[in-house]
């Protein structure tokens, strides 16, 4: 387990050398002054652009200016945004845990629902059953988005006025911003209407997260599809049944947990695309989140934001992705001794 | 796996559940009310801006003015100043103030006294002496003080007593009290600008706002809301809304979905009109108000600082068809920059005629018969004079290329446009204008005099000596015989330069939900939530 851990956080370190580096070079790439593109003071005094140069050591070689990049990132100095000058660490900070919250409930109901129907086709393989779902999943994963977006807000917000179609919560609710999570914020909150606002952000969430949950949900059904189907080739399977075990108690017992360990490895790759979903769907539904901050910032030419918000956005979804390695190493042993990472 | 399936199932009937149980939500959103509005503020202080989100936002709800205009007939009328006294030769104005009126209360401000004449003297102090402490904080532009010459006018305010302020001026100027009487010229406390000296912390005065105003801040958050609460204390008595919020919602589609699934009680610049008049729970309004659509040029630039090819262009324009398209007949093709209701209005000027030949003509004039490129700075965000620039920039895209000039189309986000135009980067750039009080002159210094050109109001960047006199020698008098025969020689000068070409004046229009009651619009100037309620649900 330790040369694991070694192994990944090696991972770890060299991918963010490269993503760093990657969004240095951006503020080259980018039209304008790179001190400026880099810092986001458009607006500083030449003596401030003095100081600015100095710190980022533009005089120095490009290695060192790399080198002084480095430092200002780790000190939690990201820049401040060109078009609203404030300092883009405290605007991720703002955004990125209400993002967090929408792909986690995205996450829950695409792996509760798309992996108990992967597991029924599973067991009724090859019958009408396991044909249905796989058509569902097919179809569901062709859908565009943004379209779907679109339509569930015309359908449950507009023509069946069921769900709020925009926002995190209803604005006349004041939450106190502590953990930046909407649900547990509430639940912190002394505010006389607490269950009203919890039962109004729940409502505000449905609609979004199941609409990002559409294309991961129909991954992880012929994930769990395809998973099952290989356990219940296996020879303990086999035994088991030969030993006269029931049907549910061979599928409860050991076939679900054994093909969910092989799900779990899946959940990291798949949270990438959960998040480039939730950017889109963060748009349509003016979900206050990281991704429409960052669609803005595009609109807004802000340089700044762009480059500091990839390098964060592309930072979290890298260390979700070991996270869930890890996880899946702790059920499984056979993976800690996978010698190539 | 069973207890899983069971919680999950739970879960989701109460979540279900949850759009249904409303009875608290209703005692809540009862007493408030969510505006859709279009754009973030730039400020919380109208005296350094002129945009009108800024000015829906700020002005009436935040602030008070010394006078006001009465939204009946626009005469002007006393708020701060119970009453006032002009001079016989009109250099001399004196305000006589109302007492115990309350400056707001919040988490970063406690006011220890009520409104005097010193809080009148910060407020203006600030925007005229360029020695003053606050003068500078926030850029020191004060655009629409700058563009109307109050620093030219003014010779000095004076305190008489706690409760009378004495305005000296220079000249006589007929426009005055009605500029002091717009959205812009709000007071601020001096106390406050005070507490934020000694803290070194000046520039909060302008984000952080303490007015006077029946509304008060509470949490602002950058394109995204604006909380407001009510002011307890406020001098004209409470206010039925407790709670103000300004959802911020660019996209039309948006605040149209919104409006139709009850996000919001009111919204800004609404699309499909024809849906929200069928719709039975929603309001269609429009007021008329003053204001302008327009092509301007960049006066400076190649090839627009040659006159006969500003004329071309503007031959080349076919007005009427993009009145009709992008106001679907909501608006009437604009002759010059004063409407006809305005009394400056004059028939005679005039007015362009469309005609292909004739722009050709003049572009062989100039020597640029074989065409050339040109940017159209075009905002994406709707304005009351404007729903739809981007589409409008395509329209006269389309005009032009019959001419043989081919148009690119440039846009920005709203803050950065109007930013990256007063440093005049633009070629030509379609913009309006929203009149701030009911004199003509509003529209000809703010939008085309040359000390405008300074301030950053004037987006032609076009000086003309000859129009400047017109304007200075009409506000000289109160004759208004002799004011209309001057700004009809103004209405000419425009007309024969045409250092823009108006286009077309337009309604303003909003939406609102049936229970919500109230005036919310005028003529002139910002929105005013003053007066609204909600009728309780069920008494329809």
């Amino acid at each position: 387990m330790l040369i694991f851990t070694l192994r990944r956080l090696n991972l770890f370190f060299f991918t963010m050398l490269l993503l760093t580096l990657l969004s240095f070079s951006l503020s080259f790439l980018f039209p304008g002054n790179a001190l400026l593109n880099v810092s986001g003071q458009i607006n500083a005094s030449p003596e401030q652009i003095l100081l600015l140069s100095e710190s980022y050591k533009t005089e120095s070689s490009i290695f060192a200016q790399y080198i002084s990049y480095l430092k200002h990132i780790l000190s939690g100095d990201l820049g401040i945004s060109m078009s609203s000058q404030t300092p883009i660490s405290v605007e991720i900070a703002d955004l990125l845990p209400a993002t967090i919250e929408l792909s986690m409930v995205a996450l829950l109901l695409a792996m509760a629902i798309g992996i108990p129907l992967g597991f029924i086709a599973a067991i009724k393989h090859n019958k009408p059953a396991d044909n249905i779902i796989l058509s569902i999943a097919m179809i569901g994963y062709s859908i565009p988005v943004f379209w779907l977006g679109l339509l569930a807000i015309l359908i449950f917000s507009i023509t069946l006025p069921w769900l709020p179609s925009a926002g995190q919560i209803s604005l006349l609710f004041e939450i106190k911003h502590v953990t930046g999570i909407q649900l547990i914020d509430i639940l912190l909150s002394d505010n006389a209407y607490k269950w009203q606002a919890f039962q109004n952000a729940s409502a505000h969430i449905i609609l979004p997260a199941c609409v990002i949950a559409v294309a991961p949900g129909t991954i992880f059904i012929r994930l769990a599809r395809s998973s099952m189907l290989e356990v219940l080739e296996t020879s303990y399977i086999r035994a088991a049944s030969a030993k006269g075990l029931t049907f549910n108690q061979i599928i409860f017992h050991h076939a679900i947990r054994n093909s969910l360990v092989k799900i779990i490895r899946h959940v990291g790759l798949q949270f990438a695309n959960l998040i480039t979903l939730a950017m889109i769907t963060e748009v349509i539904f003016s979900w206050p989140g990281i991704g429409r901050w960052l669609i803005d910032s595009i609109y807004q030419r802000d340089y700044t934001a762009i480059q500091s918000g990839l390098l964060v956005l592309s930072c979290f979804i890298f260390i979700i992705h070991i996270l869930t390695d890890f996880v899946y190493a702790a059920l499984n042993p056979m993976a800690r001794d996978n010698k190539h990472a | 796996m069973m207890t899983l399936l069971r919680r999950i199932m739970v879960t989701c009937l109460f979540l279900g559940g949850a759009a249904c149980n409303q009875d608290d939500t209703l005692t809540l959103s009862s007493k408030s009310i969510v505006y859709c509005a279009e754009g973030s503020p730039e400020s919380f202080n109208p005296q350094i801006i002129t945009s009108g989100t800024t000015v829906d936002a700020t002005s009436n709800h935040l602030y008070n003015r010394l006078i006001t205009f009465d939204s009946k007939d626009n005469s002007i009328s006393p708020s701060i100043a119970k009453s006032w006294h002009e001079t016989r030769d009109g250099k001399m104005i004196t305000f006589y103030l109302r007492k115990n009126i309350a400056f707001h209360t919040t988490q970063y401000f406690t006011p220890t006294r009520t409104l005097t004449a010193d809080d009148v003297l910060f407020s203006f102090n600030r925007i005229l002496d360029k020695n003053h402490e606050f003068h500078g904080v926030s850029g020191g532009n004060y655009p629409f003080f700058e563009s109307v010459q109050l620093g030219s006018l003014i010779k000095e305010i004076e305190k008489i007593n706690e409760y009378t302020v004495r305005f000296k001026l220079y000249r006589q100027d007929s426009s005055f009290l009605a500029n002091l009487a717009t959205d812009f010229a709000v007071i601020l406390s001096e106390e406050y600008g005070q507490q934020l000296a000694k803290n070194n912390t000046h520039q909060q005065i302008d984000i952080s706002p303490i007015g006077t105003g029946p509304f008060k801040l509470k949490e602002y958050r950058v394109g995204s809301f604006i909380r407001y609460y009510r002011h307890d204390d406020y001098w004209q008595g409470k206010v039925a809304l407790e709670q103000l919020v300004f959802d911020i919602t660019p996209s039309n589609t948006g605040r149209l979905t919104k409006l139709l699934t009850n996000e919001c009680d009111v919204s800004a610049y609404p699309i499909a009109h024809k849906k929200i008049m069928e719709h039975p729970n929603l309001t269609l309004e429009a007021v008329t108000s003053f204001n302008v659509a327009y092509l301007g040029f960049n006066t400076q630039k190649a090839p627009f600082d040659n006159k006969i090819v500003r004329q071309a262009v503007s031959y080349a324009i076919n007005k009427k068809s993009i009145v009709d398209t992008i106001y679907s007949g909501r608006a009437e093709v604009a002759k010059s920059l004063l409407q006809k209701g305005s009394w400056a209005y004059d028939d005679s000027v005039i007015d362009q005629v469309y005609s292909v030949d004739k722009a050709k003509e003049l572009l062989k004039l100039s020597g640029l018969e074989n065409g050339f490129e040109m940017d159209i700075w075009a905002m994406n965000i709707q304005r009351a004079y404007n729903p739809n620039a981007l589409t409008m920039a395509k329209l006269i895209q389309a005009d032009l290329k019959e001419i043989g000039i081919k148009v690119n189309i440039i846009s920005y986000e709203w803050a950065t446009f109007l930013q990256r135009i007063k440093q005049g980067e633009h070629q030509s750039v379609l913009l309006g204008w929203t009149a701030d009080h009911p004199d003509p002159d509003n529209f000809f210094t703010s939008l085309l005099s040359c000390s405008s050109v300074n301030s950053g109001s004037n987006s032609t960047l076009w000086c003309n000596k000859a129009f400047d006199n017109l304007l200075l020698k009409s506000l000289e008098t109160t004759n208004i015989k002799l004011r209309k025969e001057y700004y009809s020689q103004a209405l000419a000068i425009i007309a024969q330069e045409i250092p823009l070409l108006p286009l077309a004046h337009s309604k303003r229009y909003q939406a609102r939900a049936n229970n919500v009651k109230g005036d919310i619009m005028s003529s002139f100037g910002g929105i005013n939530f003053l007066t609204v309620y909600k009728s309780e649900v069920g008494k329809e």
